[in-house]
């Protein structure tokens, strides 16, 4: 079952959908590779689960296309687009056994009694399930009816799989233990996965890359440590992760870093384009990347460096979290692995942070 | 148990006794040997049963009424679910238009459609026969059947459907194999009511069954209008059973719709 083209290519253009006169999805565009797997992420209203339901077919666009391997599927009905699909909440078919459900597509292709017995079983035993063919969806638990939905939407080998936010009901543990899961049956199957979640730590855990979505539009595409890295813009540095915004304003450009004044301190920051120097911006950093910088390190810290005061300390057990206010009055956010052999710092203590050039990006 | 607890539930069994004895004294009846209704009964045989199947016209009402009620299961189970099915996929403001319209035999008093039966079907040749019966028990018996449909689709998850399409199912496959058979108990409570709608109907009937197709409800009023003796208690009783057995059944039904 795997090899490498075997996944569709999908490529949206200028997608669309409105409701009267509200766009939920107002001209995407988007390629999707064969094999990749790909993650809509946005928060609820952003667009991302609509435009999963188009390529599925269950909502028809009022502009642009849609083309799965070069075709156009746009007039084309759900049931013959032949993509397989992972419901909220599973959508297993209460009146039928976990076997009957995964046979299901089989017996709508006209697949024999006998070769469909032999698939299905092969498709329990990789989701590692083979003893509960005979089981109905109300007596398995959340993580095997995933599971049995999942075998359901891959047992006709369909080229492309839709998930929509399918690990949103279960618990914390179950759902890291089938993020990997999938990741391996990526692999495994090697076909295009389309991922809705908003869960970010998920799409950063699972995706080949991250299409960020927000009113309706793609923020911004990239590989996940791309965007975490490198956030273009202050809703995509401040959806995935954590991050601080830092007001400034721009003194110079010193080939592609841009030299500001922030907090009364000169910063540097990485930046695409060329601000005029003068302009108000915004830089941005992670709060995993900032260090306390006074006492021993004073003299090896990295070059961005702020005056603060902790107006809060929180211990959370493997990392530290501070609350800062820089001079200007400009809340950020510190985060510390926590160690015995590290002093934790006071509430109202005045200190020095610093930070990379390479982790200051400018949005 | 104290006093103060007793006595809720000696008022309960006094108010179930008080709507059960009717039937009561009605079943002691048919048993009566006596030729007139007198209660209690001097004494006890199955005189008046034997009456009632000896009788052409008893057998030929009771027949009558039998597959006049089936023709309704038929008619209005098929009609009720066709119209439950559209009516959940309406907009909400044509959603609650259409099923005020649908409920509405349930809501104008039943002489007033009876009526309106009457005065239509009359143009039509449909008053005194079956065919007539058949349309107006109908009409009375669809909103049962669309409201327990309904009741039945309330509880279905409607990605159920968009799941079967997105795994190959065309929509008619969909609904034969995944929503029929969910919505399946729902119907069939349907059927039944639809069946004691019609079976029991008297007041439609009153109007059009004329002297052609009198049904047993009909030739029962008749029966105690003109010559008062036991034989209605005995068929009544036969109604009776047959009413309760189909409310038993819708029952269980009911019960494992729920489950």
């Amino acid at each position: 079952m795997t090899g490498a083209g075997r996944g569709a290519s999908v490529s949206l253009s200028n997608l669309e959908r409105r409701y009267d006169r509200v766009a939920a999805v107002a001209g995407v565009s988007l390629d999707i590779l064969s094999g990749e797997f790909l993650t809509l992420l946005g928060p609820s209203g952003s667009g991302k689960s609509t435009t999963l339901m188009m390529i599925a077919g269950f909502e028809t666009p009022t502009g642009g296309d849609i083309a799965i391997d070069g075709k156009s599927v746009v007039a084309m009905p759900p049931y013959r687009r032949n993509i397989g699909m992972v419901f909220q909440n599973y959508a297993l078919f209460p009146h039928l056994t976990a076997a009957d459900n995964i046979g299901f597509p089989l017996k709508q292709r006209g697949v024999g009694k006998a070769e469909r017995e032999k698939l299905v079983r092969e498709a329990l035993a990789l989701m590692q399930l083979p003893d509960h063919g005979e089981r109905y969806p109300r007596q398995l638990s959340g993580g095997q009816q995933q599971r049995v939905a999942l075998a359901r939407a891959i047992v006709f080998k369909p080229r492309l799989l839709l998930m929509d936010e399918p690990l949103g009901a279960l618990d914390k543990q179950l759902r890291e233990n089938l993020q990997l899961e999938m990741r391996r049956l990526h692999a495994e199957l090697g076909i295009t996965f389309i991922y809705v979640t908003h869960d970010q730590e998920e799409a950063l855990t699972m995706s080949d890359r991250i299409a960020v979505m927000n009113g309706g539009l793609v923020a911004q595409v990239g590989r996940p440590e791309d965007l975490y890295d490198r956030p273009g813009s202050r809703f995509v540095a401040s959806f995935l992760g954590e991050s601080n915004f830092l007001p400034a304003i721009v003194r110079g450009v010193e080939d592609d870093i841009v030299v500001a004044e922030c907090e009364g301190s000169i910063v540097r920051a990485l930046c695409p384009g060329r601000p005029a120097t003068g302009e108000k911006v915004m830089l941005t950093t992670r709060p995993e990347r900032i260090r306390f910088a006074d006492g021993a390190f004073a003299s090896t810290a990295p070059q961005n460096r702020l005056s603060v005061t902790v107006t809060e300390a929180v211990f959370a057990g493997e990392r530290c979290r501070y609350m800062l206010q820089a001079r200007d009055g400009t809340a950020m956010v510190l985060k510390e692995p926590s160690s015995a052999a590290i002093r934790r710092r006071a509430v109202g203590e005045r200190t020095e942070i610093a930070w990379s050039v390479a982790d200051t990006i400018l949005v | 148990m104290t006093v103060a607890r007793a006595l809720p539930a000696m008022l309960v069994g006094l108010i179930l006794l008080f709507l059960a004895l009717p039937i009561v004294v009605v079943m002691v009846v048919s048993f009566s040997s006596a030729t007139y209704l007198t209660f209690p009964p001097p004494a006890f045989g199955l005189r008046w049963y034997s009456v009632y199947f000896g009788s052409d016209d008893w057998l030929r009402s009771t027949w009558l009424s039998l597959w006049v009620a089936a023709a309704v299961v038929v008619l209005a189970t098929l009609l009720g679910t066709l119209a439950a099915l559209g009516i959940a996929r309406l907009p909400k403001a044509l959603r609650v238009l259409a099923s005020a319209l649908i409920l509405s035999p349930l809501i104008v008093p039943v002489i007033v459609v009876a009526i309106g039966i009457y005065y239509a079907f009359a143009r039509y040749g449909l008053v005194g026969t079956p065919a007539g019966l058949i349309f107006a028990h109908t009409c009375l018996a669809v909103p049962f059947v669309v409201t327990s449909v309904n009741a039945s689709l309330a509880g279905i998850d409607p990605r159920l459907e968009q799941a079967a399409l997105s795994l190959g199912a065309t929509p008619i496959g969909a609904f034969f194999q995944i929503t029929l058979p969910l919505i399946r108990p729902g119907v069939l409570v349907g059927a039944l009511f639809a069946f004691i709608t019609s079976f029991d109907e008297l007041v439609v009937a009153l109007f059009i069954s004329g002297s052609g197709a009198v049904t047993l409800p009909r030739r029962m009023w008749d029966d105690l209008l003109y010559q008062i003796e036991p034989t209605i208690a005995a068929v009544s009783t036969l109604t009776i059973v047959l009413t309760v057995v189909l409310m038993g059944c819708a029952h269980l039904l009911g019960k494992r719709a729920a489950a």
